[in-house]
């Protein structure tokens, strides 16, 4: 199995705007339609620059009539039904809700209109996968266009059959309507008897968004959003203007809490994730984990599973596995298999800060850092102007592997027909597990079929293939499909962590807190946000990659939370040390204006300027910017007497990421993020000796729980003036900061390290 | 369904039959006695609205009734539920009608991924059947084995309050 993608936003990005497996779908246009029952179909097709970029590999696509890149399908079929078809997939970030809403903007019908058909890799276009924030500033964009197109499109034909001037029609409700003669004709009524297609360049990723640093990853240079395709008009096909997308300001349906949809079936437990699923004949599945990483099998028995009733070992390399007729005997049958292991000497969690620094990477880095050329970002000199101030700091920071603990483990079915493979699995890159699938079992990418059940969560926790290839090994040998379902112990161990990092911050200012240098050294935990968003004129930022001990991947907001802790703790110490307030040292050194409307909104609804202090109770604040994101995080804790607990009393959170698509679901996931951020901040820690988990289950691995809840406020700054940024991920970076900051002014205690208190705060820790 | 009645001819000869009695019907099961119950709804009664989630009782995915009292599913042995009374999230709803706590989960929009949804709602529905207006402190506290992963808390909090006032209020259903 490959290691999973890096915990680095260039290589996410990188990976998301990489086509790969586009050309192989089965169906052109044509039987699409055909397939489709007639209508009308609006494909978005990428921008020209990628297209470009890309031409190379889309020479595979076999004289293949499809246009090169295509990122959504929109159908309209002859009853007026709409159906959204997107790579993207939902495992709870409330996607197929907010991008409903948008395609029912455009197109002028109720929400539950729309069907939206996510994550197959039969039926959906091609989609690098789900992550990095990037569903609302790119997805939603290109399917208002595709929406806005087919809106065009009908008004057309409506103009047409009435022989009347287009321009005095509207569509309004699922209906073109005439308001002069008082006509109207559902969508379904035009589209009836019809075989249309139509095709619009979607925006650029990354075109309708602002703000975010993610250097040389983005595309330029290509069409806006819904202009017409240059050359390749497939037959049939009209080519539209460009439609001209609905301002957010005068949004109706998209901008409101749209209740989630399906909701119902999350409350009734219909709702069916992968490991909820059933085949006919299917078995169920295990499989033998090693005692330790890296371990080589010196001796394994099967003889006594293999003689249960129902059960067949299933061996090939060095995968070994059970199926069974049912779950329970199949864990039994795992159980009866004999194995010895042979783990080698690794190196544990104790030693793990000193590892990272010994064992940097060496060579040039490809996951970039700062943007300069050998990965570090330097402006000016930092060296003289440290030399010359009057405040300056030197600390070092540290945040430890965390897990994503998705509360549904990873889980597949595979079921073979001949030499087809269908999977279903809760994976955030549908695409990428196929084309695993496709490798391992040496078939072409057509012949596999990924389907994406709403998923019970990932966290970035779910790019890999594991339990998909596992499943269909599994499948092959049996002959029947398979379930398999990992347990909570395997999710712990097998899966991936967020890294952990040792990140060194030096700072100088002037007397009056203006700063004058600043150096950040990020050894592994990634390069997420590790800009400072502060005005310093002398910078050396440099990510510094290391091998890590542990598998290590993807996790909500990447290592943005790691280099926000170690800034914004940083940025805490050096106002203490120049003796300025906190938030006056940042706005004194802020220019940008998102990131001080976030900052002043946090501390005028915290009430900062009358915090309360004394009787162990502390405040702090902290602020940061990330994947078009602006947060500013206020955090008031109490610490019990003798620091044995560390008790989170209120968090007060601004956020803005420009114009709001549902701000019932965006609340949501900013209220989730600062509950699901307390856990690395104050207790998450996997530990780890010698190749084995010394924690891989929830009774020694804390979680946020309902008594950990603080008084939580959300401030919401709605940009409508701007175009939408993703929110799955930046809310959670401010959370650890602030409440270190807290501690601190709690205790006089400076805590440098994630998670802040597991055991509470070290008595007699220097400050 | 149709009850089943007592143990059959070949659970009998087996020794391995036991009747438990889910969302009001008799059901026979056919499985080791020491299969977890959890086990025996999701994977032989195809009641997949109860959650495997960690399989030691530690975050509540499981929790279903039993005598009216909430349970952890992976935790209970079928032989430990045998003729006791099992209600799950699908017998909740009652003639196409929501449990009022169901319709405070929706209502309040009171999940994300909703995979813990289930759980937190059966442990919501006990909690309420013992106290009838409990305070934010012992919501807090007698959900807390209840993990929500995607930090839903605040908005099931507000959930269960509004389910409360409701049974409160309410006619009986």
């Amino acid at each position: 199995m490959r290691p999973p993608a890096d915990d680095d936003l260039a290589r996410e990005l990188q990976q998301q705007e990489v086509a790969g497996g586009l050309h192989r779908f089965d169906l052109d246009r044509r039987v699409f339609l055909e397939v489709l029952g007639g209508g009308l179909l609006v494909w978005l097709s990428a921008p020209a620059a990628l297209g470009a970029q890309e031409s190379g590999r889309a020479a595979g696509a076999g004289g293949h009539p499809l246009p090169r890149e295509i990122s959504a399908w929109l159908h309209i079929d002859q009853d007026g039904r709409v159906t959204v078809f997107t790579g993207k997939v939902e495992m709870g970030q409330n996607i197929r809700t907010s991008l409903a809403q948008q395609v029912a903007e455009e197109l002028r019908v109720p929400v539950a209109a729309i069907r939206m058909v996510m994550g197959d890799t039969e039926l959906t276009p091609w989609d690098a996968g789900t992550f990095g924030s990037r569903t609302t500033p790119t997805m939603g964009p290109q399917l208002r266009a595709a929406a806005a197109a087919a809106r065009e499109a009908l008004l057309d034909l409506a103009a047409e059959r009435w022989q009347a001037p287009r321009a005095t029609l509207a569509a309004d409700h699922g209906q073109i309507v005439n308001p002069a003669t008082r006509q109207a004709l559902a969508y379904g009524e035009l589209t009836r008897g019809q075989d249309l297609v139509r095709q619009v360049v979607a925006a650029p990723p990354g075109a309708a968004r602002s703000g975010t640093a993610a250097p040389g990853a983005t595309p330029s240079g290509a069409a806006a959003p819904g202009a017409t395709t240059p050359g390749a008009t497939p037959p049939g096909a009209t080519t539209p203007g460009a439609p001209a997308l609905t301002p957010a300001a005068a949004w109706r349906v998209a901008g409101t809490a749209v209740p989630k949809v399906g909701g119902r079936d999350f409350v009734t437990g219909r709702h069916q994730y992968t490991s909820d699923l059933a085949r006919p004949e299917m078995l169920h599945g295990k499989v033998l984990r090693p005692a330790g990483f890296k371990a080589t099998l010196a001796l394994l028995d099967t003889a006594r599973a293999a003689a249960m009733p129902g059960v067949k070992v299933v061996r090939d390399g060095d995968f070994t596995g059970v199926v069974a007729p049912d779950a329970w005997t199949a864990q039994r049958a795992l159980e009866a298999l004999e194995a010895r292991w042979q783990v080698p000497p690794q190196p544990g969690s104790r030693d793990l800060f000193a590892w990272l620094k010994a064992n940097e990477e060496t060579g040039e880095s490809e996951r970039g850092g700062g943007g300069g050329p050998a990965g570090a970002h330097v402006t000016g000199a930092v060296e003289p102007a440290w030399a010359a101030a009057p405040v300056k700091l030197a600390q070092t920071y540290t945040v430890q592997y965390i897990a994503h603990a998705p509360l549904e483990p990873r889980a597949a079915v595979a079921e073979w027909q001949g030499d087809r493979l269908t999977v279903w699995t809760g994976t955030q890159r549908p695409f990428a597990v196929r084309d695993e699938l496709a490798e391992v079992f040496h078939l072409p990418a057509a012949r596999v079929r990924v389907i994406v059940p709403d998923t019970g969560s990932a966290y970035g926790g779910k790019h890999t293939a594991d339990a998909a290839v596992e499943a269909a090994r599994l499948a092959r040998a049996a002959g029947k499909p398979v379930k398999l379902v990992w347990t909570r112990e395997e999710e712990f161990t097998w899966a991936y962590f967020r890294p952990a990092g040792v990140i060194e911050a030096r700072s100088a200012a002037r007397a009056d807190g203006t700063l004058v240098a600043w150096e950040f050294h990020n050894y592994n935990s990634g390069p997420s946000a590790i800009a400072t968003p502060y005005e310093v004129p002398n910078q050396r930022i440099q990510f510094h990659p290391a091998r890590s001990p542990l598998r290590q991947g993807s996790y909500r907001g990447l290592a943005a939370t790691a280099n926000h802790f170690a800034r914004e703790s940083h940025m805490d110490e050096l106002a203490h040390a120049a003796g300025i307030e906190p938030l006056q040292l940042r706005l004194h050194n802020l220019a940008e204006p998102r990131l001080r409307a976030v900052l002043e909104a946090a501390a005028a609804a915290f009430g900062w300027s009358r915090r309360p202090a004394g009787g162990g109770r502390g405040c702090g604040l902290a602020c940061g910017t990330e994947k078009g994101g602006y947060v500013a995080t206020c955090a008031e804790v109490e610490v019990a007497p003798a620091g044995r607990t560390v008790r989170i009393r209120r968090v007060v959170e601004a956020f803005e990421c420009g114009a709001v698509v549902n701000p019932g679901g965006l609340r949501n996931q900013i209220e989730g993020a600062i509950v699901q951020a307390i856990g690395g901040a104050l207790f998450e820690a996997v530990e780890f000796e010698n190749g084995r988990i010394s924690n891989p289950r929830f009774a020694k691995y804390r979680v946020p729980r309902f008594t950990d809840l603080p008084e939580i406020e959300v401030v919401v700054l709605d940009r409508k003036d701007l175009p939408p940024a993703g929110a799955g991920e930046t809310p959670i970076v401010g959370l650890a900061p602030a409440v270190g900051n807290a501690i601190f002014a709690a205790t006089g205690v400076r805590l440098r390290g994630l998670p802040l208190a597991p055991y509470g705060v070290p008595a007699g820790t220097p400050a | 369904m149709a009850p089943t009645g007592g143990r059959g001819p070949a659970a009998r000869r087996n020794g391995i039959g036991t009747r438990i009695i889910v969302n009001g019907a008799e059901r026979q099961v056919e499985a080791p006695p020491e299969e977890s119950l959890l086990s025996v709804l999701r994977n032989r009664l195809q009641l997949t609205g109860t959650k495997y989630g960690c399989g030691e009782g530690q975050c509540g995915a499981c929790t279903v009734l039993l005598d009216g009292r909430a349970a952890r599913s992976c935790r209970v042995a079928l032989s430990a539920a045998a003729g006791k009374r099992i209600t799950t999230v699908e017998g909740l709803e009652q003639n196409g009608r929501l449990h009022p706590v169901q319709a405070a989960f929706l209502d309040a929009e009171a999940f994300q991924c909703g995979y813990c949804t289930p759980g937190m709602i059966v442990a919501a529905v006990a909690l309420l059947q013992r106290q009838a207006n409990p305070s934010d402190e012992e919501i807090a506290t007698q959900l807390a084995g209840n993990v929500c992963r995607c930090g839903t808390y605040p908005r099931i909090l507000a959930a269960v309050k509004q389910a409360a006032a409701a049974l409160r209020q309410g006619p009986a259903r």
